[in-house]
């Protein structure tokens, strides 16, 4: 149900606030005038190449870099030693808020040992990057090879190696949650159904790799970072850390940045390394992971293995869940947000949508000879997601309940918040109810059962998906990042100013990777301003221009940066109502501001314009009494007060078809319904929905890195790593329910990982819907064609 | 990745390419559609010396039909190939398998020639030219040498082209009356390398099958005929004990490779399924006709 909520400035008609608008860079982009960090190119600027470990584990003996050091072009040779030197100290990823947690401190790049194929051990820094890579192959490196610790499973058995023996073990950390009695549920339920499950390694593959150039100029002493991120505050702030450079001597400018995922949200070794070089050699050095480098360094993420567990009534009613989850990290805890909130996310929103009261997640997080994983898009999600739903499908088998009768019976009810989840969560402004009921209708859900009834009739095995899911997004400071002692904000700021010429320049903290955000911030600006949008222009991804905040990740843009430019643009508002009303004699209070004109409230007709405010407000300020001493600029700053996250919530439907003979699966419909509360831009939205549903797919699919028994990634290609593409992928229906988010005033929650959060678990309920007639069920993803077949029994 | 550094030489001629051939040998690398070729020289998987371009050699490209044999230049696109009203008419097979290679952009470059030279074991061409008992012409300095198709595959990227030889053209016999084909893959994803897949030709009466070639690729080092699975078939009428005959046999044939597609018994298992499908197929096709 939507909650009754304000008529606002945003609400009134032809409000740029709920309008499709294109993409700002959409067209740039076209034309073929982005302008991303590998486009920039200095005069003088060297390009940094990287030897890298070719083993999963090995000690380092020696380093002969003299041959290299002697080719053309070659205009720094570096060690990892010789950059520790350049460093004020080891990175160690762990957080306060993870109680418990260890990691061993992890240098830029690797000194004595090398813990994962692909750690960076010397760089080679030449006037062209071929030069640098054909020097590369001349560094000779003695390596001791070491065992390694591949399998999850036995990384904590007595006889496995330790990785990092001042840890005393390969354990990051270990956490239990527990509500209620689940043992008792256990004991009293009519039925109990258990599982395990298990989630391939991933990786982000941004369609723009990793990239950064670094410029240092020793008279200003400033360095300047171009780099592909999403997050320039953060880079900031620990590039100034790890290079000893002065924070506020740092400028990071984040240029169109294309695709990130959460990739860009991490700090590596190598970009460090390129940085150090630019302040060694005072001239412009560039560093851009080739698609090899990227999958060998990029993070990783969803190695996991969770056993589960569900007790329900014969009515299907759920009365217990309990979870206990196996997570592969790398060799090290990703610096500085950790390899554990995966694992820390899967605890707490398995079974989120649900009404019991009864739940245990436990988990141990382990180290492996691998490449260290972290944030990807929707953080946990499609894991949780994967096992709460399909442990609810099998309950509703043994119960002989419809999958969609036995969701209605136990969502959260609409009228029922704010509540508590059983895994300790604020719940509020939800509508599991309303959103089911949606898709009950758009699926067509009764004749699509029909359908399928037929089609098996001739052989053909269709199957039907449904998985409701809550998304954790826009985390707040009481949390987990600011909280656990990383530099990384979760507040966001905006600055917004009125021009002399009645222009807008709208600055924000959170940054666009393609998905618009510049678009809806300036959406958000001129409707409250009251400006058409070509007069506002958004500045984001600039530490010099734009006020701290802590960039684009986990779905925030919109819900925190958003809400800080509204708030910021009402400010505004106010001062140029103030000092038109000075100028009309009239109370501000029965002025409005339409189309860049002030007006009466009610009419449209212009009274006096917002250039000649400009004018007034900035050249002509002796117009205004001695008390109107208004900058015209306003800056204001949202974040989140007690909550962890604003959750939302939503269901997918999916539709699909197996060859029984061959194990392919075709994709035919997928339905999102989803509430991210107030639609700022419904196509982009759309849009984001659909594109995260696509990842999300991938992930169940396709997309594996596949590691040897030696540590060795075997599929470091676009041609062997398979992901999405569009030939093969289902129409996207997607439809937003609007339930305000109570605790800020624009309304909006975040929408950019939903349709990854539960597209997997869709996917794998509805294939399993079609084998289940031939006794076949698959847990586990990627379901490639073989694991099908298995589960059938066929191979 | 970027190159290693190495020579380029662009052929001005034929006779220049062959020149370049035999003065270079293992060192000298011929540049066609580039398409696994630049990949590999950028991830530096191949440090040839020189690469020999002949995309500029006139004579080696184009699609002709002389005396119910179509002659294929080897320089020939596969954009060529697929949009031929010759090849459409008079080689359905390959019309088919044209579908399979993988995406318009690769299409538009790369070539049947190259393609069948580099003899990549899950390729959609030389299981085709297999399958259609194609002859492969080649060129040295000293002089044309024909090879049949079932002799040029010998292993895996390997073939029985001499280092100082150059691939010039295919021949292939057009399709004979009553004569069908079907061409099955099975890739996860459009355009990608085959997981299985079978290129089949047969002369079908009454559901009877006259005559039969069964090319398997994508499984095995090489495009493989499946000698015992045609044994099985021939002279049988298309039934489900004959096609069950057919895959038993088909253990024999085929000794698949496992990798990261998935293991050797789900690639015996699948080209066992195609084999099925083709016959029926096969059958369907020949009724229609």
């Amino acid at each position: 149900m939507n909650k009754e909520t304000p008529i606002t400035l945003l609400d009134k008609p032809n409000s740029y606030v709920g309008r499709t608008l294109s993409r700002d860079a959409a067209k740039r982009a076209v034309a073929g005038r982005g302008r991303y960090t590998d486009d920039i190119m200095p005069a003088r600027t060297l390009h940094a190449a990287f030897v890298r470990s070719p083993y999963g584990h090995a000690k380092i003996l020696s380093i002969d870099v003299d041959a290299a050091k002697q080719q053309p072009g070659v205009a720094l040779v570096m060690t990892g030693a010789e950059l520790a030197e350049m460093c004020t100290g080891p990175w160690v990823g762990t957080l306060v808020c993870f109680d418990g947690m260890k990691s061993e401190p992890q240098h830029p790049m690797a000194i004595d040992r090398a813990c994962w194929q692909g750690e960076p051990v010397v760089m080679v820094v030449a006037s062209s990057r071929a030069e640098a890579e054909d020097a590369a192959e001349l560094v000779t490196v003695e390596y001791e090879e070491l065992p390694v610790v591949i399998d999850k499973e036995t990384a904590l058995d007595k006889d496995t190696p330790v990785i990092h023996p001042n840890l005393g073990d390969n354990l990051a950390f270990e956490k239990t949650i527990e509500s209620g009695d689940v043992e008792k549920a256990v004991a009293d339920a009519d039925i109990v159904i258990e599982d395990t499950f298990t989630f391939g390694r991933h990786t982000a593959v941004s369609l723009e790799p990793r990239a950064l150039l670094a410029e240092y100029d020793p008279g200003t002493e400033r360095l300047t970072i171009h780099t592909s991120s999403q997050c320039p505050h953060m880079i900031q702030t620990v590039f100034a850390r790890t290079l000893g450079v002065p924070e506020h001597n740092v400028r990071i400018v984040a240029p169109d940045v294309g695709g990130s995922f959460g990739l860009k949200i991490h700090t590596f070794g190598d970009e460090v390394a390129a940085t150090a070089a630019a302040i060694k050699l005072a001239r412009p050095v560039k560093f851009v992971a080739d698609r090899l480098e990227s999958f060998a360094t990029d993070i990783h993420a969803r190695e996991n293995r969770v056993s589960g567990r569900i007790a329900v009534t014969k009515e299907g009613i759920i009365t217990s869940m309990d979870i206990d989850v196996r997570s592969g990290a790398g060799a090290y805890s990703q610096y500085p947000r950790t390899s554990v909130f995966e694992a820390n996310q899967i605890l707490n929103i398995t079974g989120g949508p649900y009404a019991h009261e009864n739940y245990r997640a436990k988990t141990q997080v382990v180290y492996l000879n691998k490449v260290p994983t972290s944030q990807y898009r929707a953080v946990g999600h499609p894991i949780g997601n994967s096992v709460g739903e399909s442990l609810v499908d099998q309950a509703a088998a043994a119960c002989g309940i419809d999958p969609m009768e036995i969701r209605r019976r136990n969502v959260m009810h609409d009228d029922s918040y704010p509540r508590v989840s059983a895994a300790g969560i604020e719940m509020r402004d939800l509508s599991h109810q309303q959103c089911l009921e949606t898709l009950v209708e758009r699926m067509g859900y009764d004749a699509l059962l029909e359908e399928q009834a037929e089609y098996r009739k001739k052989g053909i095995q269709r199957g039907i998906g449904i998985a409701a899911f809550i998304k954790g997004t826009a985390p707040g400071p009481a949390g987990y990042y600011g909280a656990g002692g990383a530099p990384i904000s979760s507040q966001d700021s905006c600055t917004i100013k009125l021009e002399p010429s009645g222009g807008v320049i709208c600055m924000v903290g959170v940054t666009d990777q393609g998905q618009g955000v510049d678009t809806v911030m300036g959406q958000i600006a001129a409707a409250t301003l009251g400006v058409p949008m070509e007069s506002v222009r958004v500045i984001e991804g600039d530490t010099d221009a734009v006020p701290y905040g802590g960039g684009t990740y986990a779905s925030r843009a919109t819900a925190i940066g958003g809400e800080a430019t509204y708030q910021a643009a009402m400010t505004l508002r106010a001062e140029i109502l103030e000092i038109a009303g000075v100028l009309l004699q009239a109370e501000p209070d029965t002025l409005d501001i339409v189309d860049g004109h002030v007006v009466d409230k009610g009419d449209t007709a212009s009274r006096i314009s917002l250039a000649e405010i400009g004018r007034i407000g900035h050249f002509q300020v002796a117009e205004l009494p001695n008390h109107i001493q208004h900058t015209l600029s306003a800056t204001h700053r949202f974040r989140l007060k007690d909550a962890l996250y604003i959750f939302t919530n939503g269901i997918q439907g999916a539709y699909v078809e197996v060859d029984t003979d061959t194990g392919f699966i075709k994709l035919l419909n997928h339905w999102v319904i989803e509430d991210c509360g107030r639609v700022i831009n419904p196509q982009l939205a759309d849009e984001q929905v659909r594109g995260g549903c696509v990842q999300g797919l991938g992930g169940a699919l396709y997309e594996e890195c596949v590691y040897d028994a030696a540590g060795q990634l075997q599929n470091a290609t676009l041609a062997d790593y398979l992901t999405p593409m569009a030939g093969e992928m289902p129409d996207i229906e997607v439809a937003h329910i609007q339930t305000h988010t109570g605790v800020s005033e624009l309304g909006a929650k975040g929408v950019g990982e939903s349709g990854t959060g539960a597209a997997p678990a869709v996917v794998m309920n509805a294939v399993n819907d079609a084998i289940r007639p031939f006794g076949g069920k698959v847990t586990a993803q990627p379901m490639s064609p073989e694991t099908i077949l298995k589960a059938l029994g066929k191979v | 990745m970027k190159a290693p550094k190495f020579d380029y030489i662009k052929a001005e001629s034929r006779s220049h390419a062959l020149e370049l051939l035999d003065q270079l040998g293992e060192d000298g690398r011929i540049l066609a559609g580039g398409q696994s070729l630049m990949p590999t020289l950028n991830m530096r998987l191949s440090q040839p010396g020189t690469l020999i371009d002949i995309n500029k050699v006139s004579d080696l490209s184009g699609i002709t039909l002389e005396d119910g044999v179509v002659h294929i230049g080897a320089m020939t696109r596969h954009v060529e190939v697929a949009t031929s009203p010759i090849v459409a008419k008079h080689l359905p097979l390959i019309a088919e398998a044209m579908k399979h290679v993988a995406h318009h952009a690769v299409r538009n470059r790369g070539t049947i020639g190259g393609s069948v030279a580099l003899a990549d074991p899950a390729a959609e061409m030389p299981a085709c030219i297999l399958a259609l008992g194609a002859t492969l012409v080649v060129e040295s300095i000293n002089g044309r040498r024909e090879i049949a198709a079932d002799d040029y595959f010998k292993g895996l990227y390997e073939t029985a082209r001499e280092p100082n030889e150059l691939l010039v053209e295919i021949l292939i016999p057009s399709k004979k009356t009553g004569e069908v084909s079907v061409f099955l893959e099975l890739a996860q994803r459009h355009g990608d390398f085959a997981m299985a897949g079978l290129a089949c030709v047969a002369r079908v009466s009454n559901k009877t099958f006259e005559e039969l070639r069964l090319v398997y690729f994508g499984s095995e080092d090489r495009p493989t005929i499946g000698t015992g699975a045609i044994a099985a078939v021939i002279g049988q009428t298309c039934s489900d004990e004959c096609k069950e005959a057919a895959a038993i046999a088909l253990a024999n044939d085929l000794d698949p490779m496992t990798n990261l597609q998935g293991s050797a018994a789900m690639k015996l298992h699948l080209q066992k399924v195609l084999t099925g499908r083709a016959l029926d197929t096969a059958v369907e096709r020949a009724e229609a006709t």
